[in-house]
């Protein structure tokens, strides 16, 4: 119970820790293939700190709320995050919230950020909102289904019990989950603002969706909502990583040297997945915003697909 | 080895069903044509598991003939015949991409409950050929449906027909003579096909199906 709880706190503090390197990873990656030698990998970090000790303007017509959401959003994740099993399946939280709870805690962070987004008033804020909702609208029933698909294959929403499955031999070869993988990956995308839906790095610029939102953000409660933002990051390429790729990963009652190989390893497949999205990132074109719904919905519907697929395999079997 | 056996036949069949997909939302001519072909591998890819897991040597040779006709032969063809029409441009859908693709899964889902209650009592790969081959045929219907351009509509023809392989090399017995004489008639239509495609244009200046509504009386 104490080792629980211990191992517990000890993935919440290393998420966090290790958010603002992966996002430093991605951007170094990205530099390096375009021959810029990019900022170094810390950046993040010093830009983080920079922005807890500006002083924070909020506007005028700003209600409680705008001060409010970014606490908020930050908690959402934070406490979703501490739900996936990153390193080891045995973790003291993960056995009260599947991954329904998951998605139902990064849509309440969605919907309060939008919130604030219409909150000012401003042009910007707005139509980053909507368009956020709108891809939103699209991304969280995608998810919705590709958990069915994996629930079907491990019957079980709750993560542990799923990537301890995916750890056992009796997986088999599933083009249902191969489907899952590449909707996972698209709805990943999506949600993080990446390339082929919003540019990470743009300001200003009419396509902008997560960045128009938070505009109006100065000071500490830009730095707590970007903390949030690569914070999602590492939940997404975690929750793939345990799902899809669970090699290395520490089951229940493992041994405290197995659980921090596990640790390492985790570290190491974080490494890789940023290296592998700054690459894609800087393969890849973004497209228009009126194309996104569908690249979203091809997620929904793959993830439909692969949970029909996965209804004929069984009824056979 | 039951188990690999059919999970391999899950794969390509599924991978068959989700190419038949990636064909209703390709909307460019060339990458269509390229599409088609990855399809046409897929199937002989499974016909030929099919041949080594019921051991029966003559569906080897519809593995061979559907590589040779329907990944090689025909996808060149409909190049050159695209490139000599000038054409390369973007292909129109009647209907919006998600539509579409709702649609396609309806179809999806109504050919496995069809399919797995009818063939209930067929042995279990061939009842799992049985629904996605059905499926691949409902979405190259599909397809013909809602593409206006008359070449895509002509690919989904051959997909519909990709599909009736696989069902023909998932039922035991289906004797050669009959896929060989199958896959000729194939390439005689994609001939005349080719060749209406060919009047089509120099008649209407334009191969989108459209253009012939005016002449069964359906005035738009």
């Amino acid at each position: 119970m104490i080792v629980d709880l211990a191992f517990q706190l000890l993935q919440m503090t290393l998420v966090i820790a290790v958010a603002p390197l992966l996002t430093g990873l991605v951007r170094a990656t990205k530099a390096r293939l375009m021959r810029r030698r990019g900022p170094p990998l810390i950046q993040p970090y010093r830009d983080l700190i920079r922005l807890a000790r500006k002083e924070a303007v909020v506007a005028d017509g700003a209600s409680w709320l705008f001060r409010f959401v970014p606490y908020l959003v930050f908690a959402a994740t934070w406490v979703a995050a501490a739900l996936v099993p990153t390193f080891a399946t045995g973790l003291l939280f993960s056995w009260s919230a599947d991954l329904i709870a998951i998605i139902a805690l990064l849509g309440a962070a969605r919907f309060f950020l939008a919130l604030a987004g219409l909150d000012v008033g401003t042009s910007f804020g707005g139509l980053g909102s909507s368009r956020e909702a709108l891809f939103g609208a699209l991304a969280e029933p995608a998810m919705i289904v590709i958990v069915f698909t994996l629930a079907l294959v491990a019957g079980s929403t709750q993560l542990s019990t799923v990537a301890a499955y995916m750890v056992s031999s009796n997986v088999g070869l599933r083009v249902s989950l191969g489907m899952a993988l590449v909707a996972l990956i698209v709805v990943a995308l999506a949600e993080n603002g990446r390339i082929p839906v919003d540019n990470p790095a743009t300001h200003l610029e009419l396509t902008m969706v997560h960045e128009a939102m938070i505009l109006e953000y100065s000071g500490r409660h830009l730095a707590v909502i970007e903390l949030a933002a690569m914070l999602k990051l590492v939940l997404y390429v975690s929750l793939i990583v345990c799902v899809f790729v669970p090699w290395g990963l520490a089951i229940a009652d493992a041994s405290v040297a197995d659980r921090l190989l596990g640790a390492l390893l985790y570290l190491v497949k974080l490494a890789l997945a940023g290296v592998a999205l700054g690459v894609f990132e800087s393969s890849i074109a973004k497209m228009r915003v009126f194309r996104v719904p569908d690249f979203v919905g091809a997620a929904l519907m793959l993830g439909f697909l692969g949970a029909l697929l996965l209804f004929v395999s069984r009824t056979l079997k | 080895m039951k188990g690999l056996d059919f999970d391999v036949a899950h794969l390509l069949a599924g991978g068959l069903v989700l190419i038949s997909f990636m064909l209703l939302y390709q909307n460019r001519l060339y990458a269509l044509l390229n599409v088609f072909a990855l399809q046409a591998v897929v199937l002989s890819l499974s016909v030929a598991w099919q041949a080594y897991v019921q051991d029966a040597n003559h569906l080897y040779v519809t593995a061979a003939i559907a590589f040779a006709f329907k990944a090689v032969i025909i996808p060149l063809a409909l190049h050159r015949i695209i490139a000599e029409l000038g054409i390369q441009r973007d292909v129109e859908n009647v209907v919006g991409v998600g539509p579409t693709m709702l649609a396609g899964l309806a179809l999806v889902a109504l050919s496995e409950v069809v399919m797995l209650r009818i063939a209930s009592e067929a042995d279990v790969l061939a009842q799992e050929d049985l629904a996605f081959a059905l499926s691949v045929v409902l979405l190259g219907m599909l397809m013909m449906v809602v593409r206006r351009n008359a070449v895509s509509m002509v690919v989904g023809f051959m997909s519909l027909e990709n599909g009736l392989i696989l069902a023909a090399a998932g039922a035991k017995g289906m004797p050669l003579v009959v896929e060989i004489s199958v896959a000729f008639s194939v390439l005689v239509a994609l001939v005349v096909i080719g060749v209406f495609l060919f009047r089509i244009s120099e008649r209407f200046e334009t191969v989108d199906a459209h253009a012939l509504d005016r002449f069964r009386g359906d005035q738009r």
